[in-house]
């Protein structure tokens, strides 16, 4: 299969990178990760309200903005080059899951709120693989006990989605941050603009949404690889440029240490990485915007982008020597990210493993 | 799409629908078909009208392949370097040039290859030293007319694929030696039957013999056959190098005429397989990844996860590396993108293949799995990072051409005679 973007689709790049780059400059993300919280609400109803990120790839009659994995794919890419500080694969993560139910007051209401702003969702996933299903949290009597750790964004989350695994099938449920029984543990977490938590669950009162099929819970998945994906391969296109820019102006041996082969040829080979990754990642968009079978595809974006990408950040270092082990070096910041990107989710092995589980099912 | 280019790529299949109608016949012989190809134009529609083509897009030329492929017709000749020259021709070509050449490339009348590489001068292919030395022609015309002048060639040219059955070549030689390397290079069409060529194949590592040594001792070429301007060589080398590099010689045809019958049929199942000979280790070269489920599902290598790893890398790359080229990315200096990916398949696909094939990896031939494919791939794939230029020159290209960095210091700016060589 083959795809281009549309006219539509490029103009909206055009505004998603514009905003990034008037909004989210080097400067301001490393204030933000120096805050406690690590999120700036403002910046976060800007792009709510100017660029409707949330619940952009959600279908209208689930009470989404009816744009597709595509442009979540977009957005990804735009935020993984500037490194934007905002809990949006929270987000996607929140609003995939609400998505896959079916109408109700309460899921209308909530998504309705996400999209404006208004309220900060996220979705506790298990954290060896990123499953959506969280087995270490059990439901009893509409009650939530257990614990799960490296939750995104749930320190600035006001709603806690969770699925669990104890009823005849898999349930959705939602927790006000601030419920009786909730508590949050912050995680120092190596990628300061990527926030994770432990969170306790003790006799708290949750909203059961509704049940979800083992298909459903892989299309929440597949959307969330999807989304990363596309958010390293424009980390991996950010550390290539800055990178490639460093070689054409840094003078030793009185040349420019770009016209050296040595140096050269690791930037070729990086290209090749960089661009096999982002077709990799856009194939994969096109391919869950097309309702195809995806988890394949997913699997091997993810694998693919987060690999390219570790491995720009890796090579960014290396080839700015010295001044790019400092921290007041911009580099790694995204190597931070990188390294986060490369393991949230689940490991390229294990991916590399889903692949071919998908492929010989 | 639009509604207007709908209408005339309908237009398009209906017109070469009725020519078919009334045309195609499958008893003809392959050249008395492929002169109603050149006659008419279907055969290459992207050609311009006065050279044996339609002037067509290539939009219409899809729709065009689809009416050849409906009913079963055979299309123009293309195997091998023959595309080369005539993609290099329609840019740089004289008017009688492609009135002289085209047909005979289009009906399969006339076979080529291409005489660049040099034993001395591969990856920097501009340092050739083939010569071609200018002469008068003896007893002949006027002194000064161009047309009684002639070209000796003499030198050495390599890799030569399908060299041994070429009427012509494409041939780069050196003409002048007084100025740097890359303006000393005119192209030539040279004819292959002469005594002055000897043609002599040369034996890979995996035992197949595809490619040439071509010897050139006093060969000949009018001087109507130069291409372009004298001294402009390499620019047009580049063109039929950056064909080359998109595939343009690639194998076509071959399995869909499957169970049809007739002359032209026979005759063209014959032409594909002189043509393709050369190529059959091609699939093995690129790694055979699409080989390696069903293989590790036979051999049992499946279960091992480490071996499910390989597996799972090689076909990543495949993957991408073709939806990279699907997307249209790889043309010009991009091509080398694509080049470079294809060698991580290869690599990834030899891996891959020797952790599931375990001790078997040891045997060649029949005795080596699926009929000595198995041992054709891991015996072939070192190639594919070095035929078409080896991804040391691809990363280069990339490094200079794509990210704009700059050159390395040079050594052979000066006259080519004061040049340091091999």
């Amino acid at each position: 299969m083959q795809f281009e973007f549309s006219d539509e689709q490029a103009q909206f790049r055009d505004v998603v990178q514009r905003f990034c780059r008037d909004k989210s400059p080097a400067q301001t993300v490393r204030r933000i990760m120096e805050t406690e919280s690590g999120f700036d609400r403002d910046l976060w109803r800007a792009l709510c309200g100017q660029l409707g990120v949330a619940g952009l790839h959600v279908a209208e009659s689930s009470g989404g903005a009816g744009f597709g994995a595509v442009e979540l794919g977009i957005v990804m890419e735009e935020f993984g080059r500037s490194l934007m500080p905002a809990p949006y694969l929270a987000s996607v993560l929140a609003t995939s899951a609400l998505a896959e139910l079916g109408e109700s007051d309460a899921r209308d209401a909530l998504m309705a709120d996400i999209a404006a702003a208004d309220t900060i969702a996220t979705l506790a996933l298990d954290p060896q693989h990123g499953d959506p299903i969280c087995r270490s949290v059990s439901a009893d009597g509409g009650r939530l006990n257990g614990s799960v750790s490296a939750v995104l964004d749930a320190r600035h989350a006001d709603v806690v989605l969770i699925i669990t695994a104890d009823d005849a099938r898999p349930t959705l449920h939602a927790a006000n941050a601030g419920s009786d029984g909730l508590t949050s543990r912050p995680l120092r977490t190596m990628d300061r603009t990527r926030r994770l938590a432990e969170l306790r669950f003790d006799g708290v009162v949750a909203d059961r949404l509704g049940s979800l099929t083992n298909r459903q819970l892989k299309h929440v998945y597949d959307t969330a690889l999807v989304a990363l994906a596309n958010e390293s391969a424009g980390a991996a296109q950010a550390l290539f440029d800055s990178t490639v820019e460093y070689v054409g102006m840094r003078v030793q041996f009185g040349r420019k240490i770009g016209s050296f082969q040595a140096i050269k040829h690791r930037l070729a080979d990086l290209l090749v990485d960089v661009e096999l990754a982002r077709v990799a990642a856009y194939q994969a968009a096109a391919a869950l915007a097309a309702d195809e079978a995806v988890s394949a595809t997913a699997s091997l974006a993810k694998f693919t982008t987060s690999d390219a990408c570790m491995n720009a950040a890796r090579e960014a270092i290396q080839l700015r020597g010295g001044i790019g082990f400092t921290w007041e070096n911009d580099t790694h910041l995204w190597y931070r990210r990188a390294k986060s990107s490369e393991v949230f989710l689940g490991t390229p092995a294990f991916h590399r493993e889903r692949m071919i589980q998908e492929m010989t099912a | 799409m639009s509604d207007a280019t709908r209408d005339s790529l309908a237009a398009s299949a209906a017109e070469v629908r009725d020519w078919l109608a009334a045309n195609w016949d499958p008893e003809l012989s392959l050249v008395e078909w492929r002169d109603r190809l050149a006659d008419s134009g279907w055969g290459q529609p992207t050609w311009p009208a006065a050279f044996y083509g339609r002037g067509l897009g290539a939009r219409e030329a899809a729709v065009v392949e689809q009416e050849f492929a409906r009913i079963g017709a055979v299309g123009a000749a293309t195997a091998g370097p023959r595309g080369l020259a005539a993609a290099t021709l329609l840019e740089h070509g004289s008017d009688a040039q492609k009135k002289r050449y085209l047909r005979g490339i289009l009906t399969g009348r006339d076979a080529w290859c291409q005489l660049f590489s040099e034993p001395g001068s591969g990856s920097d292919l501009a340092g050739a030293t083939t010569r071609a030395d200018r002469v008068q022609s003896q007893g002949e015309g006027q002194a000064g007319r161009a047309a009684s002048q002639r070209w000796i060639v003499n030198g050495q040219k390599v890799w030569n694929t399908s060299a041994h059955h070429a009427d012509y070549g494409i041939l780069v030689a050196r003409t002048d030696w007084e100025v740097p390397k890359h303006q000393g290079l005119s192209y030539f069409l040279i004819k292959m039957d002469q005594p002055g060529v000897e043609v002599r194949q040369l034996k890979q590592m995996n035992g197949h013999a595809s490619f040439n040594e071509v010897f050139f001792t006093d060969a000949v070429v009018d001087h109507d056959d130069l291409v372009g301007e004298l001294g402009q060589g390499w620019q047009i080398a580049l063109t039929t190098l950056s064909y080359e590099r998109s595939g343009f010689n690639r194998i076509r045809g071959g399995d869909r005429f499957e169970g049809r019958h007739g002359r032209v049929y026979r005759e063209y199942e014959r032409e594909l397989e002189i043509a393709n000979e050369p190529y059959t280790w091609y699939p093995q070269r690129a790694g055979r990844i699409d080989l390696l489920l069903e293989r590790a599902a036979e051999s049992g290598a499946i279960r091992d996860p480490a071996v499910r790893q390989d597996i799972a890398t090689a076909i990543a790359l495949q993957r991408c590396a073709n939806w990279f080229s699907a997307r249209g990315l790889a043309r010009g200096p991009a091509g080398s993108i694509g080049k470079l990916a294809a060698s991580r398949v290869a690599r990834a696909g030899n891996q891959a293949h020797t952790v599931i094939s375990g001790i078997e990896a040891m045997f060649e031939g029949d005795d080596s799995p699926l009929d000595g494919i198995v041992g054709e791939v891991l015996l072939s794939t070192p190639a594919t990072s070095i035929a078409g230029g080896t991804d040391e020159i691809q990363k280069n290209i990339i490094a200079e051409r794509i990210l704009e960095l700059p050159k390395e210091p040079r050594f052979d700016g000066g006259p080519f005679k004061d040049v340091p060589r091999n």
